[in-house]
């Protein structure tokens, strides 16, 4: 069994180019200027002992058992504060210093547990490890001393151990004993420099010190704690520690894979004990990551065995009997003869499918394949259709290719940062880590958001402008800040001229400077004062590397095509493109919303992002698969829904998506799937969609199968299997077997087989294989010939497209206003323990963090309606009507409402409604006009769509229905 | 349960709503242009059966459709009878 073990030098590698040479140990090494000894040592192959040290934080010096002698240099000096010198000669053994160490570790030990005996903690921590490497063999202080000890364990029982603190077990994923802390301070540290909350501090000084979290009255819980886990990880005692640690001991295998929560894709160890998990490690040689991670992808894993997960495969007949349970066998015959019959009775686009953002790279090619080459049509579609479909139509229209044009790692070089429509620290939270470590080395930052987030001020960040601006009016906005670009001359002309059309931003800059579009004109309907949006165009303008990061606030608008043009060309104007720093990045939802799209899940596109109706590529994979391709566009999800409650839509196989409670104007989406003859849903839990399904196949986790994810920055990212599928058959193993009992001579053994197809038919990914990502860990696509390790940033030295196209971006209002009837503008957004639709975080304890949505409503909204805090409140839109508690803020401005929809029973999209881009018909979640009044409770829907649930998850011959 | 009652717009009601937010992006542009973009848009994104339900509205006189998608009708490839 293996066991994946990370080097930790101490202190964080020196990014010099000159370099240094020195002797240790009468070894001779050379590394970069600014290299801590201690770094250099390890760099050699010796490791000296620490304990306050680690190379994700900057050195310290507290420890003192780090000590070293330097050749013609008084003193012990602390090898991890020391940098190295040309020349010197380093010792890091002698007697001398083995003589302090072991002093220092006693002195540890007569105020530690494992000294009065092992009770307590793991026995594999860093302490004792260090204690063991100094060879400590006595203990001259005695045990009778003033100590931090629990009573009982130390002698005295209870009478010298004053100092004693009980454990706080507040967190439901790791506990805190202060008893076994050194007050070395790395959790603190890793609290503010790696995650960038400052919830802990040392508190009290000498023997007193103490780690708190928040203000002394609070606990983990109860104080801004955001459960990251970096403390953890850092933690060289067991003073901080897993719960599953301490419950089922050290885990004594792991494997590298990929999270498959959020768009950032951070690469984890899964530490594991047989087939158990005992807990995720943040992977430090993880590009999009670098060792860290948020609470979703470190502690929320429990979903995976989680009792509601269904294991066999079901039927029914109609979608109000009980569920059947049947082998695999019947279950592929019955979804192939349905829709077989299905498309001889209505026709061959009578059926789709919906590829899944949550599966791999692999398995959504095979949904796509099983659509175009099986059911003959192109009726297939994935969950960025309600996501990011508008980058993909905006960017591919601006630069030529639909995707995000930097890697993380980029942000180090921003100088200023505009974050529009999105809300990392809730919905990106390791990216937005990384975002506010160079904030605080002095990066600017702007946001455009409705709402004041998190970001907009928070410990040691500011946002230079915060533009509150109305909900719909993104174009508004971001025209007026490219008119204040153009018309006070602030734009890139050598960059513009090289890389664009010049006639074009001729045409551009005319229509900018119409006077709608200027910042006192856009005020009267963004509702942001003209001098912010003035500041902020110059800010972003002259501040030097100018990055944009945005997310669903841009896209899910009647406009949100148009708005995601305006950012690139927003971009363009000032030469932002092509080098570190800079950039258009979409913050993606879901783990694999890129991967999603790059596989040709849209219904107009083959992989890669070639239109059906090219001849050429169509060839390839007519070749490839043997099939005449149809060169039509297919149907997009609302379009599916519309023809299915007009008749001529009947089946559709579902992988891992619920757009029952994902998508807008939920009594559409209800209307739809009853509608046809055979909805074949495949995921882990009876979803919502499963209520309206007549075949359920039982999905596979992350942690069962392999694959790819692409993440954010376009990074394909391994997905290893830890563990045997509970259900019997990963993901893709069920497509191929619903192909082949269809008729399809698929014979896939293995994953790497599918990355070979796609390979094979797709330029982007001509050299990706499993062999190269086991190499580089993982690579960026374009990955082929000219960029045989993938392409951090793209566009260097040209568009894709070759020029960059600059569009106008007419600003129109949209079609959903407020008025007398409905006065506010509800938008929507999420929160950090949740994830989506909550299917799986609400499995797991992230449900002490938020247990329930909540309307966020301006106190002078709630004070006119006569509502006060955690009232039950109705919210009616054109649409429908829900109900749930108010929380009253002054994060939202007077005028809007804002809530998040990750439970099923608020139904925040029984309110939305059918308005959807104009490009893409991505729906138009952030805009809904509503009236909130007080409320009793639950509507007549929330309580007959609740019984519903109740029936359609019966299953026979199980007393309950699960959940 | 009584299920889409109401407000909702019916699919021929959405198919205009759609070709006439089409147009409105394209309306600024010069008149060649606006029309080829609207067709383009159209024939690259719409399902042959809502292709064939727009040319159904047109012959019906093209109720509700905004002047601009009417002139790029003759650019818009209309699709056979379904299957």
């Amino acid at each position: 069994m293996s066991f994946v073990n990370e080097t930790d030098y101490g202190t964080p590698a020196s990014k010099a180019e000159k370099t240094v040479t020195l002797t240790v140990d009468g070894k001779k090494v050379t590394v970069p200027e600014g290299t801590s000894i201690m770094r250099a040592a390890m760099d050699a192959g010796i490791e000296i002992p620490k304990l306050c040290a680690t190379d994700m934080l900057e050195s310290f010096g507290s420890c003192r058992v780090c000590l070293v002698e330097i050749e013609g240099r008084g003193g012990t000096p602390a090898s991890c504060t020391t940098p190295v010198a040309e020349g010197i000669d380093v010792r890091t053994r002698s007697d001398r210093l083995d003589a302090i160490r072991k002093g220092v570790m006693e002195l540890y030990v007569s105020d530690h547990p494992s000294a009065w005996n092992e009770q307590r903690g793991t026995g594999a921590s860093e302490f004792d490890q260090v204690a063991k490497q100094v060879g400590l063999s006595e203990n001259r202080y005695g045990t009778v001393g003033r100590n931090h000890v629990e009573p009982g364990v130390a002698p005295g029982n209870g009478s010298l151990n004053i100092d004693y603190i009980a454990r706080d077990e507040s967190n439901p994923y790791f506990t805190y004993d202060p008893s076994q802390c050194i007050v070395c301070s790395r959790c603190v540290r890793a609290c503010e420099d790696v995650q960038g909350t400052f919830a802990l501090t040392v508190e009290g000084r000498g023997f007193e010190s103490r780690i708190s979290a928040g203000m002394q009255e609070d606990d983990f819980l109860g104080s801004e704690c955001v459960s990251c886990g970096a403390c953890v990880q850092a933690c060289p005692t067991d003073a901080l520690r897993e719960k599953t640690v301490l419950e089922h001991g050290m885990p004594d295998r792991s494997v590298v894979t990929t999270c498959a929560y959020c768009g950032v894709g951070c690469s984890f160890k899964a530490e594991m004990k047989g087939d158990d998990v005992v807990r995720m490690v943040p992977y430090k040689d993880g590009k999009a990551n670098r060792g860290h991670s948020c609470v979703k992808g470190r502690f929320a894993w429990g979903y995976a065995s989680h009792k509601d997960r269904i294991l066999n495969p079901m039927i029914r007949e109609k979608i109000t009997d009980p569920w059947r349970e049947v082998s695999w066998e019947e279950a592929f015959s019955h979804v192939a003869g349905e829709f077989k019959r299905l498309q001889q009775k209505y026709g061959r686009g009578a059926i789709g499918g919906i590829t899944s953002s949550r599966c791999t790279n692999e398995e959504t090619y095979l949904v796509q394949k099983l659509v175009r080459q099986g059911f003959g049509n192109n009726n297939v579609d994935t969950c960025a259709r309600v996501c990011h479909s508008p980058t993909g139509y905006g960017l591919k229209t601006t630069l030529g290719t639909s995707a995000g044009t930097q890697d993380f790692d980029s942000v180090e070089h921003t100088d200023v940062v505009m974050v529009i429509g999105a809300n990392p620290t809730d919905g990106h939270p390791v990216f937005a880590s990384r975002l506010k470590k160079r904030l605080r080395q002095g990066a600017k930052l702007i946001v455009v958001d409705p709402r004041r987030i998190d970001l907009v001020r928070q410990p040691h960040v500011e946002a230079s402008y915060h533009l509150p601006l109305k909900p719909g009016t993104n174009v508004a906005v971001l025209t007026a800040l490219a008119h204040v670009i153009v018309t006070e001359g602030l734009h890139d002309e050598t960059f513009i001229r090289e890389r664009c059309d010049w006639s074009e931003f001729e045409d551009y800059a005319a229509f900018l400077a119409e006077p709608q579009n200027s910042p006192e004109e856009v005020e009267k309907v963004s509702g942001v004062p003209a001098d912010l949006i003035r500041q902020a165009a110059r800010l972003y303008a002259r501040g030097g590397n100018g990055a944009i990061y945005y997310g669903l606030g841009v896209t899910e608008h009647s406009q949100g095509s148009t708005t995601v043009m305006a950012i690139a060309n927003l971009a363009m104007l000032t030469g932002n493109y092509g080098r570190p720093g800079v950039g258009v990045n979409p913050l993606r939802g879901q783990n694999n919303v890129q991967g999603a799209c790059d596989m040709g899940s849209f219904p107009h596109e083959l992989p890669g992002y070639r239109h059906m109706s090219d001849d050429a590529t169509r060839d390839i994979f007519e070749k490839m698969w043997n099939v005449k391709l149809d060169a039509e566009p297919g149907l997009r999800i609302p379009n599916m829904l519309d023809a299915a409650v007009d008749g001529s839509f009947k089946g559709i196989y579902i992988q891992g998506e619920d757009i029952l409670q994902s998508d807008p104007n939920t009594r559409h989406v209800a209307a739809g799937l009853e509608a046809m003859e055979c909805v074949v849903v495949h995921d882990l839990f009876l979803n919502e969609t499963a209520n309206y399904a007549h075949v359920f196949l039982p999905g596979s986790t992350f942690l069962e199968k392999d694959g790819t994810f692409t993440n954010a920055e376009r990074r394909i990212n391994p997905v290893r299997r830890v563990m045997e599928p509970k259900n019997g058959l990963a993901d893709w193993e069920v497509t191929q077997r619903l192909a082949q009992v269809m008729g399809l001579n698929w014979a896939y053994t293995h994953p790497s087989e599918i990355m070979a197809e796609i390979a094979a038919t797709t330029p982007s990914f001509a050299s990706v294989t499993y062999e190269l990502l086991d190499r580089e860990g993982s690579v960026q696509w374009p990955c082929n010939e000219k960029a045989p390790k993938g392409t951090p940033v793209m566009h260097i030295g040209g568009f894709v497209r070759g020029k960059g196209k600059l569009i106008r971006t007419d600003y129109v209002a949209t079609d959903e206003k407020s008025g007398p009837r409905f006065p506010l503008l509800l938008t929507t957004g999420r929160i950090l323990s949740q994830y989506n639709v909550g299917a799986q975080t609400r499995r797991t304890d992230n449900v002490v963090w938020h247990g329930e949505d909540r309307l966020e409503i301006h106190s002078h909204d709630a004070e006119q309606r006569g509502i006060r805090d955690g009232d039950w409140v109705r919210v009616a839109s054109r649409a429908g009507e829900t109900t749930l508690r108010a929380l009253i803020t002054d994060r939202v401005a007077p005028g809007v409402v804002y809530t998040t929809f990750h439970h099923p029973d608020t139904q925040a999209n029984v309110i939305t409604t059918d308005f959807s881009d104009w490009a893409t018909n991505c729906p138009e979640y952030k805009v809904t006009a509503v009236q909130v009044s007080p409320s009793n409770g639950p509507t007549d829907w929330q309580e007959e769509y609740e019984e519903l649930t109740k029936k359609s998850r019966r299953i026979a011959g199980h007393m309950e229905a699960a959940e | 349960m009584s299920l889409d009652t109401g407000t909702a717009m019916s699919t021929d009601q959405k198919l205009v709503y759609m070709a006439n937010q089409i147009a409105t992006f394209f309306k600024s542009m010069p008149e060649d242009e606006a029309r080829a973009g609207v067709a383009k848009h159209i024939n690259d994104f719409w399902d042959p059966r809502m292709r064939q339900r727009l040319h159904g509205i047109l012959e019906n006189g093209g109720e509700g459709l905004s002047p601009l998608v009417l002139s790029a009708a003759s650019d818009i490839r209309w699709p056979g009878p379904a299957n």
